[in-house]
């Protein structure tokens, strides 16, 4: 895809944070495609799943065969999750067990910091250019492991909050809740260095090129 | 982000973490429940978060009494049973009660008129609790005054217990219409505006310049079907409360969820088709498909019909 055209992106708009996502994608260069049905996602050049519910998400990706048309859009295009959508793309889900699309090689905790009093905006050092990264934690949840193909690029005390492998990237915290758009950015350029065709030609520094 | 400004300031790290988790809950609704079975048969029909009550406002009309606080063991199973936020109501200006709610780890305190207020001046200081708290507005000048004492959420009043969705929809069409109506106003009209609303100056400024609340708007009070929740979302409302639609069989009587396999069968068909009709609420062919499979509806109280002296709607101020 050409540096000059703006990708379209889907935002999964079941309920949850879409709206902010939307905003993030619009000022990081793409335009964002609210997604409800699983015939919408046609066409799109990647797809973020939102911060919500994640049982709310999943209930209702069970019905109609959402579940397996996203799981086989997950396996050939670039997707992004935060907090709620970091915990279905993961490959194991705990607290309670519930079933992912195992697209990203980890396993995930929810509510793993405690309740909404618990929840906290902090800073951690990244390997996104800029330097450290604001992180707002909503009733989050914790990356517990994650697979040798998983590059991690913040923490916080140890765990993984913000991972990238090959096309999938996720966070358990909210990027687009802040105002700082490095890490929509470097979603957009993924998808921009990823080839349209369905194949898996994952150009590894794509992400990396730094935006105009 | 600094807080100089005090905590008040929208760019607090409090206040942007009370409001982030109501923008998780957008696209959603939150159900009312009473005893734990009610809460799993929200979650699993896709409820974004449950409001832990002894009684929905249905009986809480029907059989009178001061109505308080949930009691905390009640709140405490609910927490365990499931995954999703918990919510709570305090009596408007019991910020003892609200003191409790947070104590126990509730993840929202709804300030309702729907319980017998304590306090008949002051509302609750929001900003001085770590949780966040949810208000009921009938008008921009109401929602303003809540936001101005920390609420991160606003939902319309509407009239709790009824199943009549008329007042909701007057009280979200009252608001959008303010909103807009500022948007036209120049700089020094904002002022005189700031005066008749009743409300902050600050605030009726950026409603002036976004045309919508600094905080997310939703909606309760009366909506019992699929349809109305649609209504609602094409209205302006960002996520829906359900309340006695869900749970309610008569007036006064809840279906029984516990003991009776079609009773609980009626709940979790209205329940599921609330929620989808939520996310689809631009979507009349998936309407009509959920709300033909919805068994049974509240019977409902119209709202016309009710004394002025009876409304839930009229307490706060």
């Amino acid at each position: 895809m050409k540096e000059s055209t703006r990708p379209r992106i889907g935002v999964l708009a079941i309920q949850g944070d879409y709206a902010a996502h939307a905003e993030a994608l619009t000022e990081s260069g793409a335009d964002p495609v609210e997604v409800r049905k699983p015939e919408q996602l046609e066409g799109l050049d990647g797809l973020i799943l939102p911060g919500g519910e994640s049982t709310t998400m999943l209930k209702f990706l069970e019905k109609h065969k959402f579940f397996e048309a996203l799981k086989a859009y997950c396996a050939v295009h670039p997707v992004f999750g935060t907090c709620a959508g970091a915990i279905l793309l993961a490959r194991e889900v705990h607290r309670p067990v519930q079933r992912s699309l195992g697209v990203l090689d980890a396993v995930v905790e929810r509510n793993a910091y405690g309740r909404q009093i618990d929840s906290a905006i902090l800073h951690a050092d990244t390997t996104l250019p800029g330097g450290p990264i604001e992180m707002v934690f909503i009733r989050a949840p914790r990356i517990l492991s994650t697979g040798p193909s998983v590059e991690v690029m913040a923490r916080r005390d140890g765990f993984a909050t913000l991972v990238r492998q090959g096309r999938v990237m996720a966070a358990t915290f909210h990027p687009e809740l802040s105002s700082d758009r490095r890490v929509h950015r470097a979603f957009v350029e993924a998808v921009r260095g990823t080839p349209a065709a369905s194949e898996v030609a994952w150009c590894r520094n794509a992400g990396r090129a730094g935006t105009p | 982000m600094s807080e100089t400004n005090g905590s008040k300031s929208f760019t607090s790290t409090s206040l942007r973490l009370k409001v982030g988790l109501a923008e998780m809950l957008k696209g959603g609704v939150i159900m009312d429940v009473m005893n734990v079975e009610q809460a799993r048969i929200a979650e699993e029909a896709g409820a974004t978060s449950v409001m832990a009550l002894e009684r929905v406002p249905a009986m809480i009309r029907a059989e009178g009494g001061v109505a308080r606080m949930a009691n905390p063991k009640l709140i405490k199973g609910i927490i365990g049973a499931v995954s999703i936020p918990v919510m709570a109501k305090a009596r408007i200006g019991h910020f003892a009660e609200a003191q409790i709610l947070q104590e126990l780890g509730v993840d929202f305190i709804d300030e309702s008129e729907v319980l017998t207020p304590a306090d008949e001046v002051h509302h609750i200081d929001k900003h001085a609790f770590t949780t966040p708290f949810v208000c009921g507005a009938r008008n921009l000048g109401e929602a303003l005054r809540r936001i101005a004492e920390g609420a991160a959420m606003i939902r319309t009043k509407g009239e709790a217990g009824t199943g009549d969705v008329v007042h909701a929809v007057q009280h979200m069409r009252q608001i959008v219409k303010e909103m807009k109506a500022l948007t036209v106003l120049s700089e020094q009209e904002l002022y005189a505006a700031a005066k008749e609303h009743q409300a902050p100056y600050e605030l009726v400024r950026m409603v002036a310049l976004t045309g919508k609340l600094p905080v997310p708007n939703f909606s309760a009070g009366g909506i019992a079907t699929p349809a109305d929740a649609a209504l609602m979302m094409q209205l302006g409302a960002e996520a829906v409360f359900v309340g006695s639609g869900i749970f309610m069989k008569e007036r006064a009587t809840p279906l029984d969820v516990e003991n009776n396999p079609k009773e609980r069968e009626e709940a979790v068909s209205r329940a599921k088709a609330i929620v989808a009709a939520t996310t689809h609420f631009n979507d009349p062919k998936i309407l009509a498909e959920v709300s033909e499979q919805v068994t049974g509806t509240m019977k409902g109280l119209a709202a016309a019909a009710i004394e002025e002296s009876q409304l839930l709607q009229t307490r706060g101020w």
